[in-house]
């Protein structure tokens, strides 16, 4: 099959650790999704040469892993930007107006939910209740948590990163 | 540790130390030679406004003026009231400090840790609508007062990272009571008495549970299962047991371990509960290390260990058979039942599977009797239950109140009412397999089957306000996206049935919708209960058919007048300025981003219906109020 | 295990404990319906077309795969039931391109029987958003097309469990759930082995193979071309059912019939290279067993099963036998002997095979398969698509005489026919290999020990002196259970048979399509394969070496078995390949 996409640049150390975090996992039960957590935090998304070597030394058809990192929300197939940005949707930010806080940042970044900027710069993506309910509407930034946000200061907090 | 006298000196060393939080007495006092205690909350909402740089100002100012040694900074789990974080509390006196900045951490120390003075601007005022401003200690608010906490009684008082904390109260002390003096079966017959039902959802009975799995002890590999999925949007009882009181779970299910003869744990939680996940990590290795999980228990010869396997974003993995699949690492596909995990669960061994809150519950339940639990609730529901109180209500947050306790109770007295004197619609239970409770029912007794007779029911304790401004419509439409989301897609009912449900309401919310999409509506809505493979489909009607019960006007206000009475659908709602009101001031007119309103300095502006977005900055922005939406 | 008693629709009925609503109410005479279910392989009540009520259950229960319990009351009559399932139909068809006109499995088709039996009258009924789909035709064999699957599942337990390939599978979640390949690689690119299990029992028209009867009917009509066809053993076994018949008809006269009407030029028999496939392999085995060659020896007459080897097992390539299978060896002696014995030049020869195979679309293109310089078989049908081509050209079938094979390739024995099932190959190779060895003349011709539908047999026989251990295995997930033994050292043999279908080609992926009701119930595989060892019971011939054609073969042209005219003929070499490619730049 032809390459497609972002191209791959992954290294040798990231195979490296992840050959190693294979042969730790490879014998307990149910290992492959673990297994799959860890490969996406050293490379941050699941490649096809990702999960190539997954299937190849675990002997899992890929087609298995592939459908696994299709069903879960939190594996990525593609490269995520620098800045992640997660608006929750749960009911009460939802209550609370995040709905439009969410317009507001796909109107200022030109990209859907699930897409990431030209530049590699943000990525957008909604999340259901990050447990922060009190301070409805948040939204993540990577890990940074912003409370109580209104469709002002959307422009505001994008600036802090750009 | 190898004998139970190890565990009881590290308690009675302990409970010296924590008195002095345990009580909102001036006159407490700590063997630990510290005059205060200060506790900052490390929950994920206080940390997520920035409660560690309290803790290290804190910590750097108490060092600066010398006194670091007569002050413990104490970082706990969460107390409930996320709103209004980050939250200090001082003992003794339980002084209640919210709203703390890292900055306040210096006036912190300079007045009240060093001269005793409270720091008044940063006192807690009850917000109760209707009622005076005041200021109490942490224990006398109404949101704590009428509370009675078993599951979260240690959260916000003891160090998750510190499994001594647990051990002084009493942590641990149920597990050694279990395997030293109770046979596995007396164990099971301590919890059926007791009546405790499950805190995940159905409520079945834990102790009924833990019979099913109990046969054949010894001779065939079991599995003791957390539930920490938590999948429910705007719920976080668990997280924040997890994240306060990570040692209670382990010791509930090893107790379990022992009454149905299973050695491995298994804790399915969130991937997005960070912190949880930490402390859990901490907290096994410190029990590890003490040898309270692990080989040979107090020298008892029970085996116990316990993994954990992260979520990875898939609501329907909070399902049992389904997060049994998830940690096989496959496709979080629910199975069918029969066979019942208890039967053949994890790879396909007899296993158990309990909610955070329900094993929270164990520990207790062993040192207190079974008649002290069921002393408590209604005759079919007893003990406890934890909500997470949001939406259009003062104090969102977390609370534990006694089953039985009126919904009145709840929203009125510990939730402090809905804010901006705005009225009480509905309150939604159950999250996306519940439904609503008009305020018709506004006093009914919550447990498990009066919010069944309702039409809702109890989830794992979602509570979210609704008041006039919410569209009951809108609402069904949303906990529907969120199972058309997160339904698993593999059998037909829900795959493709609750995806027609939706594209109906969408028609209704778009006022194309015709009393006959009812029909249709509530016909998909029962077949998919009966049809669904698993709960995650046969719940999700439920939603629609409550709104459908009890707001029916509502949809047929969207229907035939094609209007949304709350004024929240988009594609019914129009804005309107009073010329009567109306200034001229053209502020309205410079923020609209599309230049739909019209006039000049003075005269009554106009809103061009056709080129009106609905975006409602003008209305945010008129300071007459003259723009109103219909 | 005792019985219980339990009530369907108010009848009595008894049924051993641990069996289904769905296997109790068969003894009651009820039929429910099914779509996913696929006993033993694809027990996961998806589709919910079985449900049933069960007094005191909170909802409808799936028969299939509920177990019944004593004093359990069921009804499958009412009209919750009748109208659910007719909704989950309803709500099938909303998502489904429902273009049955031109729909390769209109007329046995699973979903489209049950709107008829359950009179579902608006198939438009909630017509809404589908989910968009793509037709992925790079396979030589298949053609996959989700806009008429209902994710059912059926393919992917074949692929995964039966065949332990696992190259499709369930993609994405909810109303978005596809089946497809890792990132959507098109099948070519895959470790696919073009088995064509997925078809056989998909219910639907979403898989099927590629059709070639149109370029089939295109050379019968160029007076250039003389077209020999050739039918493989199992075809025979199972073409009956497509015109009615029940499973385990024997077609053979028939089929012969039809061919000719169909206006090939001479109808020979694949049988025939079946038993010239014996006298190399029995003649390879010796070879290997006396010069200390590789062994065991596997056969390599099944290209489902070689291309497996190829992908999971590059390392045991060596142990393959290089004979070339029946159908190409057929090809190769084709376009050589015959050609030139007959006098028509091998370029105006087209050879058409009719095989219960779709891997025989993939074979006929391989590397290495063309003994004459050109390629041994030009077209590769199954044994659904000579049943299309009968019905295109109007040919009543069920009115044929029957007719024999022309000559000279058409003549065959009972060690030739029963190739079609698993054990078969072994079997007849036996008959030969002994025989050689020994000097003698065999009393015993039923080698009944690899007889039979199980997945692995394992036997010994002490010949000249010699204890020959041989084991056969059919289904690709039991291969895979075999060979990792030997690799492992748990198990030795000198000669293994391995078929890539379950059963062997009885049951191969272009076979007569049986729908699931019926594979839960019945055995196919043994049904059809009784057709072709009731051929070699009563055959006059029942050893590959005594058929006289063949001894003409190697008198008249190819010398002995192993001959170098032999090797450069009917012999072949194989790739490595892996099983997940990596990407190009
Ligand atoms: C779609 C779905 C989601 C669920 N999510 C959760 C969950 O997040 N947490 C939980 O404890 N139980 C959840 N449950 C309930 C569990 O299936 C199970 O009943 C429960 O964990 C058993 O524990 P308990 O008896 O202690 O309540 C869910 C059920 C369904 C059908
Ligand atoms: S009801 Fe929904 S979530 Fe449950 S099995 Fe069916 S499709 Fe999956
Ligand atoms: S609602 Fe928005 S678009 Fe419409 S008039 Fe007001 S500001 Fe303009
Ligand atoms: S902002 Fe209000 S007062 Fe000013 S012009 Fe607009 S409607 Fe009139
Ligand atoms: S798959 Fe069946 S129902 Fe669908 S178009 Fe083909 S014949 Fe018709
Ligand atoms: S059934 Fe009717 S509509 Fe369909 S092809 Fe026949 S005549 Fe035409
Ligand atoms: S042809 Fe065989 S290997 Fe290929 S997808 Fe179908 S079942 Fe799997
Ligand atoms: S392709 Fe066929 S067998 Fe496979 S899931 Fe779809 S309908 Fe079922
Ligand atoms: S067993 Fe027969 S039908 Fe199946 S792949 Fe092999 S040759 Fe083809
Ligand atoms: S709903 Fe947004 S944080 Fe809980
Ligand atoms: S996180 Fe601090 S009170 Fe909830
Ligand atoms: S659910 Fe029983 S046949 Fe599909």
């Amino acid at each position: 099959m032809k390459k497609s996409g972002v191209p791959f640049n992954g290294t040798k150390e990231q195979e490296k650790q992840l050959l190693d975090v294979i042969e730790e996992l490879r014998d307990t039960p149910g290992c492959l999704m673990p297994i799959m957590q860890k490969a996406q935090e050293i490379y941050d998304y699941l490649p096809y040469e990702v999960q190539k070597i997954i299937s190849d030394e675990l002997g899992v058809p890929m087609e298995k892993v592939y459908g696994v990192a299709t069903f879960y929300a939190q594996f990525n197939l593609n490269p995520k930007g620098t800045y992640k940005i997660s608006v929750c949707l749960g009911t009460a930010c939802y209550v609370k107006g995040s709905g439009p806080i969410l317009e507001e940042l796909e109107k200022q970044l030109g990209i859907h939910d699930g897409e990431c900027t030209n530049d590699g710069l943000f990525s957008l993506d909604t999340c259901r209740c990050v447990g922060a309910c009190g301070l409805a509407p948040v939204l993540l930034v990577n890990d940074d948590v912003y409370g109580r946000v209104t469709v002002e200061q959307v422009a505001e907090i994008l600036n802090k990163y750009r | 540790m190898k004998t139970l006298e190890e565990l009881r000196a590290i308690r009675e060393k302990m409970e010296g130390i924590l008195q002095v939080r345990l009580a909102d007495s001036e006159n407490a006092t700590s063997t630990d030679n510290c005059r205060y205690h200060v506790l900052v909350c490390g929950g994920t909402g206080c940390t997520s406004s920035d409660s560690q740089a309290i803790i290290d100002n804190l910590e750097a100012e108490l060092k600066e003026q010398g006194i670091e040694k007569e002050v413990a900074i104490v970082k706990t789990g969460c107390h409930g009231l996320c709103a209004v974080g980050p939250i200090v509390v001082v003992y003794p006196g339980g002084t209640f400090y919210t709203r703390v900045t890292p900055e306040d951490a210096k006036e912190i120390v300079d007045e009240h840790l060093k001269n005793g003075n409270r720091v008044e601007r940063l006192v807690y005022t009850e917000t109760n609508e209707g009622t005076e401003a005041i200021k109490k200690a942490y224990r006398e608010t109404t949101f704590y007062k009428k509370q009675h906490r078993i599951a979260l009684r240690n959260c916000g008082v003891i160090n998750p990272e510190k499994i001594e904390e647990y051990i002084g109260t009493r942590g641990y002390e149920a597990l050694g009571k279990v395997l030293t003096t109770m046979s596995p079966d007396e164990v099971i017959q301590t919890i059926l008495d007791s009546g405790l039902r499950g805190r995940g959802g159905a409520g079945f009975p834990t102790g009924l549970k833990w019979k099913f799995a109990s046969g054949n002890r010894g001779n065939v590999q079991k599995f003791v299962c957390c539930n920490a999925d938590e999948g429910d949007p705007g719920a976080f009882m668990d997280r924040s047991v997890l994240e306060g009181d990570p040692h209670v779970v382990f010791e509930a299910m090893a107790i379990a371990g022992y009454a149905i003869g299973s050695n491995q744990g298994y804790i399915y939680v969130r991937a997005e509960y960070p912190i949880a996940v930490e402390r859990l990590q901490i907290a096994l290795k410190q029990a590890r290390e003490y040898g309270l999980l692990g080989k040979d228990i107090f020298g008892t010869g029970f085996d116990f260990d316990i993994d954990l396997r992260l979520g990875a974003g898939a609501f329907v993995c909070g399902e049992e058979t389904a997060l049994m699949t998830s940690i096989e690492g496959n496709r979080g596909e629910p199975r069918p039942r029969p066979p019942f995990p208890a039967v053949k669960g994890l790879f396909g061994q007899p296993t158990i599977l309990n909610n955070v809150e329900t094993w929270a519950n164990i520990p207790q339940i062993i040192l207190n009797g079974p008649e002290w639990f069921a002393s408590m609730g209604t005759e079919k529901s007893k003990g406890t239950k934890v909500f997470a109180l949001g939406g259009k209500i003062n104090h969102t947050g977390l609370v534990e109140i006694p089953m039985g306790t009126p919904l009145r109770t709840v929203i009125e007295e510990i939730g402090g009412g809905i804010p901006n004197g705005k009225k009480f619609k509905a309150a939604q239970t159950g999250g996306p397999s519940g439904g609503c409770i008009p305020a018709e029912h506004f006093d009914i007794p919550i447990d498990y089957d009066n919010l069944i007779s309702i039409g809702s029911m109890m989830g794992s304790g979602g509570l979210i306000v609704m008041d006039e401004d919410n569209c009951m419509v809108d609402i069904a439409k949303f906990f529907l996206q969120f199972t058309v989301d997160e339904s698993c897609g593999k059998c037909t009912p829900c795959r493709v049935g609750t995806k027609r449900m939706l594209e109906i309401l969408d028609k209704i919310t778009a006022g194309k919708g015709t009393m006959q999409d009812l029909d249709e509506l509530e016909e998909l809505a029962y077949y998919i209960k009966d049809n669904a493979l698993c709960g995650l489909g046969q719940t999700a009607p439920n939603p629609v058919l409550s709104t459908l019960r009890y707001f029916k006007d509502e949809y047929i206000a969207h229907i035939e007048e094609k209007r949304c009475p709350a004024g929240v659908c988009k594609a019914l709602t129009s804005f309107y300025i009073d010329a009567e009101k109306c200034k001229g001031c053209t502020l309205c007119a410079r923020n609209c981003p599309v230049d739909a309103i019209e006039g000049s300095v003075k005269v009554p502006h106009v809103i061009d219906k056709e080129k009106c977005i609905k975006c409602g900055t003008c209305m945010d922005n008129c300071k007459f109020g003259a723009i109103s939406k219909r | 295990m005792g019985n219980v008693t339990l009530k369907i629709n108010n009848v009595e009925v008894s049924a051993p404990e641990g069996s289904t609503i769905l296997e109790a109410a068969r003894l009651a005479h009820i039929e429910i319906p099914t779509l996913c279910f696929l006993k033993e392989i694809n027990e996961i009540g998806a589709c919910r077309m079985c449900v049933v009520e069960v007094k005191g259950a909170r909802t409808l229960v799936t028969a299939c795969v509920y177990p019944v319990s004593e004093g359990m009351e069921v009804f499958t009559n009412t009209p919750k039931v009748i109208s659910s399932r007719k909704k989950t139909l309803e709500l099938l068809l909303s998502v489904h391109n429902r273009d049955c006109l031109a729909c390769v499995r209109s007329g046995n088709c699973e979903l489209q029987q049950l709107c008829k039996d359950l009179g579902v009258e608006d198939s438009g009924r909630y017509d809404g958003e589908k989910p968009e789909t793509k037709i992925d035709d790079s396979a030589a064999h298949m053609v996959r097309d989700n806009s008429k699957c209902i994710l059912c599942r059926r393919c992917v337990a074949a692929c995964e469990k039966t065949q332990g390939i696992g190259v499709i599978g369930a993609n994405n979640r909810g109303f978005k759930t596809y089946i497809g390949s890792a990132f959507d690689l098109p099948l070519a690119d895959t470790s696919c082995v073009s088995c064509g299990q997925c078809i056989a029992v998909c219910p639907t028209g979403a898989i099927y193979e590629k059709d070639f009867t149109d370029q089939v009917l295109e050379v019968i009509s160029d007076p250039e071309k003389y077209v020999v066809v050739q039918t493989a053993p199992a075809v025979r076994a199972a073409l009956a059912e497509e015109f009615g018949a029940p499973i385990g008809t024997n077609a053979e006269g028939k089929m012969a019939a039809a061919l000719r009407r169909i206006g090939f030029d001479k109808v020979f028999d694949t049988n025939f290279a079946a038993d010239l496939t014996i006298m190399e392999e029995a003649h390879e085995f010796l070879d290997r067993v006396q010069n200390g060659g590789k062994l065991p020896l596997i056969t390599s007459c099944s290209p489902g099963w070689v291309k497996f080897c190829e992908h999971y097992y590059p390392d045991m390539t060596e142990n393959l036998s290089s004979c070339k299978s029946p159908q190409q060896m057929f090809g190769a002696i084709t376009k050589s002997y015959f050609a030139e014995k007959m006098r028509i030049p091998k370029d105006k020869i087209v050879v058409v095979s009719v095989m219960p195979c779709t891997a025989k679309k993939f074979e006929i293109g391989r590397e290495d398969q063309a003994g004459a310089g050109l390629a041994d078989v030009d077209i590769a049908l199954t044994t659904r698509e000579l049943a299309r081509l009968i019905k295109k050209v109007g040919i009543k079938y069920n009115e044929l005489p029957n007719e024999e094979f022309d000559n000279p390739l058409g003549e065959y024995t009972g060690a030739g026919v029963i190739f079609g099932a698993t054990g078969g190959v072994m079997e007849a190779a036996l008959r030969t290999a002994v025989e050689t060895l020994t000097g003698e003349e065999l009393k015993e011709l039923n080698f009944t020990d690899v007889r039979g539908t199980e997945g692995i047999k394992e036997a010994t026989y002490h010949v000249a002196d010699m204890d020959v251990k041989v084991a056969v295995a059919s289904g690709l997930g039991n291969a895979r259970t075999l060979l990792d033994k030997v690799k492992n050292g748990e198990a030795e043999y000198h000669f293994i048979e391995i078929m890539g279908c379950p059963g062997g080609c009885v049951n191969g992926g272009g076979q007569p399509q049986v729908p699931g009701y019926v594979r839960n119930t019945v055995d196919v595989r043994k049904l059809r394969a009784s057709v072709l060892y009731d051929l070699d019971e009563h055959a006059t011939i029942r050893k590959s070496h005594e058929n006289p054609e063949i001894k003409k073969l190697y008198d008249e042209y190819l010398g002995k078995p192993g001959s170098e005219k032999a090797h450069h003929l009917l012999h072949t070499t194989y790739v490595k390949r892996v099983v997940n490619q990596d990407l190009e730049d």
